[in-house]
């Protein structure tokens, strides 16, 4: 007897995945938290392409014309701005949500290729600063471990106001990852589930965070750049603030944005696109006429070469990248190495009830590659050397397919590449990022040129 | 105070700029007296200037004569700093070692942070007094108002008059001592009994502040430490 043909319907309103999250909710009362960034579908950068060359505009040539990409971030009032030879920085990630062996590689390959890299919520370690040749020392709210000394011996100095998977929120390490190290360093109790302030302890509003600013600079006896670093939701208002209050650079943090540890309503449902994010901050600089003078940085979803050469185009002076370095290192591999022997992880994935390629559960500090983990033994899966030469090799093809794109537009400098080289593939991407549907002059919201 | 020998230099924010005093005293002073006695610094003239001597590194006395603004003596190490006047917010934050005295009365987030040394108040000190508090003493002569030690995470925060609302919202492993009236506790904090440690604490607190009270006046407010574990039934504390 065949089986009985079943006319299955799936609710549009309660698929699958919203029926697993109510019984989750239902089981734990507790809401989920995961690490990475938003996963559902945004416009992206990807709805941009390039109007390279052709007879309106001649190209330079990929092998013999050079195309420059060195990055000057924090000249405006700093003695020793931040100068870097790609304009492609490390974002700030915690050692705590990141093993010490990641951060050593992270630093190592950063200097090798000339750019900064960025402390994290929990200070600054001996290993990352001596690994760093640019290191930008974050201020958060949290303030863990922060120390004047480390303050002193900053390249920037970049003041966390919020983050694009968690604009509004505080930083979340869960009892598995304070281990005895990371406790030390936050003079916290071990095993804790740890969440951070949301607020800085010591000033409040823009006023406050202009004397606020000045502190740092007088500390600091106006040696290096500061930096405020931001969660991309009224970008407009939040850059002139920050620029008001003395910021040097501007970092806006879109809400593709990754994270260690959220909650998961935060990572899909705060904050807007780094694509949406970005020509509002721009307006922002040019309205306040310093478009020149501060420096703006766009993370969030930055993956390939396309991805900055677009952001730059845009009016970003430079991006940063934080879970594409993650995955550099072997975040979602299906295996890591042992003295150049590939070792299967699939059954560690399979441990945390997930699979490489699907696995966000940096929270858990199981991390089946060593990337974001406390446990000794894990920890040994990320090889400092391996993970550096995977990191500076990525790092080389973002920096090759930017100047490949840059020259195929007619620039002899990444930073000449401008919003006219570009043209959008949808609606929604040609009014976020004010650029003409491609086969129209129409920028929706503008009148027809 | 002057020993006969000390010498004295005098900084006066009327007549030089604000970076001037603090690169005195951050580059010049340690260097020039390097292997020698410190002289003592007196600041005159701040009428409310933010982030006078902030970022000291160095052993050195330092008096600012009168009322400052807000940072003063910020990440302080070392330096024994005393404020002859009132201050405005965050008054030695995020302090690492030495002492600062304001003879009067402090602005909120006094001793914001603060990971050691010694913060006294002698007279008030407003809201959020030892929020975030890794560390340091804070001894307040007065009283302290709300949402005092928020979120502190190891310390002393020793209030001799009354605490405002919200006492020790959130506390992790900072102590409190409270002679006077508390307006309420905050999430997770509660009154614990006095202990033979404690007395010795608030004994040699007390006597570094320069205050008379005697131990046994005192609440001691700790962590019921509920919060250190996520668990459903604890949803609401959460927010
Ligand atoms: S593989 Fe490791 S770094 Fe990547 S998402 Fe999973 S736990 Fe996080």
């Amino acid at each position: 007897m065949p089986e009985p043909l079943l006319h299955l319907e799936e609710s549009r309103s309660f698929n699958r995945d919203v029926l697993a999250y109510i019984q989750h909710a239902a089981e734990t009362g507790l809401y989920e938290i995961r690490g990475l960034g938003a996963k559902r579908a945004l416009p992206t950068f990807d709805d941009l392409v390039f109007l390279t060359a052709s007879a309106s505009r001649y190209p330079l040539e990929g092998y013999r014309e050079t195309c420059a990409t060195r990055t000057v971030l924090g000249a405006r009032r700093a003695r020793q701005p931040v100068e870097l030879d790609i304009p492609i920085t490390i974002a700030g990630m915690s050692f705590g949500a990141l093993s010490a062996n990641a951060k050593e590689a992270i630093g190592r390959a950063a200097t090798d290729m000339g750019t900064s890299t960025t402390t994290g919520d929990g200070g600054m370690t001996e290993e990352e600063r001596q690994a760093s040749k640019w290191l930008v020392y974050q201020c958060l709210p949290s303030r863990y471990g922060f120390n004047p000394d480390d303050l002193r011996r900053a390249d920037a100095i970049e003041i966390v106001i919020g983050q694009g998977a968690k604009p509004g929120g505080g930083g979340m390490l869960l009892g598995q990852k304070i281990s005895p190290r990371v406790a030390a360093m936050r003079t916290l109790p071990e095993g804790i589930d740890q969440r951070s302030a949301c607020r800085h302890p010591d000033w409040t509003g823009p006023d406050d965070l202009t004397i606020k600013i000045n502190e740092l600079r007088e500390l600091t006896d106006w040696r290096v750049p500061i930096y405020v670093k931001m969660g991309a939701t009224r970008v407009r208002d939040d850059v002139k603030l920050a620029v008001k209050a003395g910021a040097d650079v501007v970092i806006i943090d879109g809400m593709q944005g990754g994270t260690a540890a959220t909650q998961q309503v935060f990572i899909e449902h705060a904050g807007i696109p780094t694509l949406a994010a970005l020509p509002l901050a721009v307006e922002a600089l040019e309205d306040m006429g310093v478009a020149d003078e501060v420096q703006l940085v766009i993370s969030g979803g930055i993956r390939t070469g396309a991805d900055v050469a677009k952001a730059l185009a845009l009016g970003a002076d430079a991006v940063a990248i934080g879970q594409a370095v993650l995955m550099a290192l072997g975040c979602n591999s299906p295996t890591w190495f042992d003295h150049g022997a590939a070792i299967d992880a699939t059954p560690d994935y399979h441990a945390l009830q997930t699979a490489p390629g699907y696995c966000h559960h940096c929270h858990t500090g199981r991390c089946p590659v060593g990337v974001t983990t406390q446990s000794p033994e894990l920890e040994l899966r990320l090889d400092p050397d391996h993970g550096a030469r995977r990191l500076r090799n990525y790092l080389q093809v973002l920096t090759m397919e930017l100047t490949t794109l840059a020259r195929a537009c007619g620039k002899s400098n990444v930073h000449h590449l401008e919003r006219e080289d570009l043209v959008a593939l949808t609606i929604e991407a040609a009014a976020m990022a004010r650029v003409p549907l491609a086969g129209t002059n129409w920028i929706p919201g503008k009148p027809s040129l | 105070m002057d020993r006969p020998s000390q010498r004295l230099i005098r900084l006066d924010l009327e007549q030089q700029t604000l970076r001037e005093v603090n690169d005195f005293l951050h580059q010049r002073l340690p260097h020039e007296f390097a292997g020698g006695e410190m002289p003592r610094v007196e600041i005159l003239n701040p009428n409310g200037r933010h982030n006078v001597a902030v970022g000291l590194d160095t052993p050195v006395e330092v008096d600012i004569l009168g009322h400052a603004g807000y940072f003063i003596a910020g990440m302080n190490k070392a330096a024994r700093v005393t404020v002859h006047g009132n201050v405005g917010w965050s008054v030695a934050e995020n302090i690492m070692s030495g002492t600062v005295r304001v003879k009067g009365c402090a602005s909120e987030c006094a001793g914001a942070s603060g990971r050691g040394g010694l913060l006294v108040i002698e007279g008030d000190a407003s809201s959020r007094c030892g929020i975030s508090l890794k560390g340091s003493d804070i001894v307040v002569a007065g009283s302290v108002g709300h949402m005092a030690a928020f979120m502190a995470q190891a310390g002393t925060l020793v209030v001799c008059g009354d605490a405002g609302a919200g006492l020790g919202d959130s506390l992790y492993e900072a102590v409190l001592y409270v002679r006077g009236q508390i307006a309420g506790l905050g999430a997770d904090a509660r009154i614990e009994p006095l202990s033979a440690p404690d007395h010795q604490r608030l004994t040699r607190l007390l006597a570094a502040a320069g205050l008379p009270h005697a131990p046994q006046e005192f609440q001691r407010v700790g962590s019921a430490r509920n919060l250190y574990h996520w668990h459903a039934d604890r949803g609401g504390a959460y927010g």
